[in-house]
């Protein structure tokens, strides 16, 4: 029989000790990558893009000059589009949401709407521009307006919402339910004015991380056809006009280096807007959070 | 005083007396699950719709053009007025180069990131450095394509001077950085759903920390982990801003990764910022492209689902 030899396994376990250290050294070097890229990213935006940012480049629509090109349009153009999104994802996600959660039964149908979504989620979001191209700016004649683009955003984003909800309503505890049945509600009663509002700071959270991720989306916008120079805001939900991300993109590709300054400016208020946004659902999401 | 506490407090007869006159009538609460159904077949709509425009102006391409020139042609040209060639092995091969080259950036640092996450940080640096990852994760792909361009390639050119404006390399980098945070988190996910005994177990044997890691920790999180990598290649396959900023617009079948390429999701973008008419050739190429690229994204997406469920580990 052999026995353990205590001086082996010392010898041997310093050295694993050191691969362990030198590994662990490695993995936390890895983890650093990430914040160092998005902190190189920011720093060069910002530098380049802070000069050409001035109330100038907030008031003026696109130029042939970059000195005189403004994100006005865009900008106006953005909360159009936000103003259409906003209403229509999230009426048709929270309904999916509810009715997955509070009504369906474990059926065939039910099942495959479920797979259906997550499988949405992973499509591609050039191809919903093709989706939105054929239906909304063609069959339907709606052109390069706020409302095709809106409608293609929203079902863009449904599927993120949609799952957002799902977890908020399935968080809130069974015995308020049963509290409100026990009261006499009826169970639409109950979802309105008590499931309702317990899952909404969750849903309003999901949301908003979704709606900042429409804000950014530019490949359904190029390939509906919405134009980059726009010389007006839109005066209705059926009127052409254009965003922040498509303005980002058409300075981005001209061949002028002044224009890339420009580009960087435009992605300055474009992050802004993200960054607000992402600040508000975190503000909510600590200001509601509740344990049951 | 005691008025107001006489006006807030009911019996629960009376309650259900007030409720049942003023409550909605019956046929509106029978109503709602059905409106509530139209409103969740909306979602099953638009993958219909979506199947159904590519499949539909898909076959009047290929009323046009031969199924077999667009599956084995070795040449896209659809531009070209005399003898255009509508080959898609080009657009496929630009699309898994790029894919390429973001996997073996984004796989060692997604999954160290996770290792370093689930197995050595403190519960704090964890979430102090979690949001900052979704943040990145958060940046739209317009602005890492302009990164790209302005940034990464004169980066890259003061180490390869052969390297082309547009090329390969650069873009596929920063898609594997985009992925990075969707590889660490979703790994990190998994590896944390492995049990603290497992650990612990290990450790009482004379693990050191990287031997659980390695050989306890990540087998067991296998499934999950690979599932991760299969969903961020699917996102790296249907990334298209990156790739339309900074890879250029030459479709080709070289294994150079300095050279300009195009992917499919470029090419879609190409033409429609382009003035190909309504009816044309090349603007139903663009449905062929899209239906092409949706069966490949799709195809991963589904097998990602299939080994996170088949391979799933039950504690």
């Amino acid at each position: 029989m052999k026995y353990i030899n205590q001086e082996n396994v010392l010898r041997k376990m310093s050295s694993r000790l050191m691969v362990n250290s030198v590994f662990k050294g490695l993995f936390f070097l890895a983890t650093l990558f990430g914040l160092v890229v998005l902190s190189v990213l920011l720093y060069r935006v910002f530098t380049q893009g802070i000069g050409y940012l001035d109330l100038q480049f907030l008031q003026s629509v696109g130029s042939r000059f970059p000195e005189k090109a403004g994100i006005y349009a865009a900008f106006m153009g953005t909360i159009w589009l936000m103003f259409v999104v906003v209403i229509v994802s999230f009426i048709l996600a929270v309904g999916t949401a509810i009715y997955l959660e509070e009504y369906a039964k474990q059926n065939k149908i039910n099942k495959f709407i479920k797979v259906n979504i997550s499988n949405l989620a992973g499509v591609p979001s050039v191809v919903f521009g093709l989706l939105g191209l054929t239906i909304f700016a063609r069959a339907f004649a709606l052109g390069q307006s706020v409302l095709a683009a809106g409608l293609t955003m929203s079902l863009l984003i449904l599927p993120v919402i949609i799952v957002a909800a799902q977890e908020a309503i399935r968080s809130v505890p069974r015995e308020l339910r049963d509290a409100s049945y026990g009261m006499g509600a009826t169970k639409w009663q109950t979802i309105t004015r008590v499931v309702l509002p317990a899952a909404i700071p969750g849903i309003l959270t999901g949301s908003i991380l979704a709606f900042s991720r429409a804000i950014g989306e530019t490949a359904p916008l190029v390939v509906i056809g919405v134009p980059t120079i726009l010389l007006f805001t839109p005066g209705s939900i059926l009127d052409t006009f254009t965003a922040l991300p498509m303005q980002i993109y058409d300075w981005t590709k001209r061949p002028q280096a002044d224009f890339h300054d420009v580009a960087a400016a435009g992605i300055i208020i474009l992050l802004g807007l993200l960054l607000i946004m992402n600040s508000i659902a975190v503000l909510i999401r600590n200001k509601f959070q509740k344990r049951y | 005083m005691a008025s107001k506490s006489k006006e807030s407090s009911y019996s629960v007869a009376e309650m259900i007396s007030k409720n049942s006159g003023k409550s909605l009538n019956r046929s509106v609460e029978k109503s709602i699950p059905w409106i509530l159904f139209a409103i969740a077949g909306v979602s099953v709509l638009t993958t219909i719709g979506i199947v159904f425009t590519l499949i539909f102006e898909t076959f009047t391409f290929f009323s046009r053009v031969s199924v077999f020139e667009f599956i084995t042609g070795t040449e896209w040209f659809p531009f070209s007025i005399q003898n255009p060639s509508y080959g898609i092995l080009p657009l496929i091969s630009g699309t898994l180069k790029i894919t390429g080259i973001a996997v073996v950036v984004a796989v060692p640092i997604g999954l160290a990131s996770a290792i370093y996450l689930s197995e050595y940080a403190t519960d704090r640096s964890r979430r102090f450095i979690k949001p900052i990852l979704e943040v990145l994760a958060g940046i739209p792909t317009i602005v890492f394509g302009f990164f790209a361009l302005t940034f990464v390639t004169p980066l890259l050119e003061s180490f390869i001077p052969s390297l082309t404006i547009f090329n390969a390399l650069s873009p596929g980098i920063v898609v594997g950085i985009m992925i990075i945070p969707m590889i660490a988190s979703l790994s990190e996910d998994a590896m944390s759903s492995v049990p603290n005994s497992i650990r612990e177990g290990a450790q009482a044997l004379g693990a050191t920390k990287l031997e659980v890691a390695l050989k306890v920790v990540l087998p067991a999180a296998v499934s999950g982990i690979v599932a991760s990598i299969v969903l961020a290649i699917s996102r790296a396959i249907g990334e298209t801003m990156i790739v339309t900023v900074a890879a250029g617009a030459s479709p080709n079948l070289s294994w150079n990764v300095t050279d300009s390429i195009q992917t499919m999701t470029a090419y879609i973008v190409q033409v429609s910022t382009g003035d190909a008419g309504y009816g044309t050739t090349i603007y139903y190429s663009i449905y062929a492209v899209g239906f092409t690229l949706f069966l490949f994204t799709l195809g991963m997406n589904l097998l990602a689902q299939y080994i996170s469920k088949r391979f799933r580990e039950e504690y």
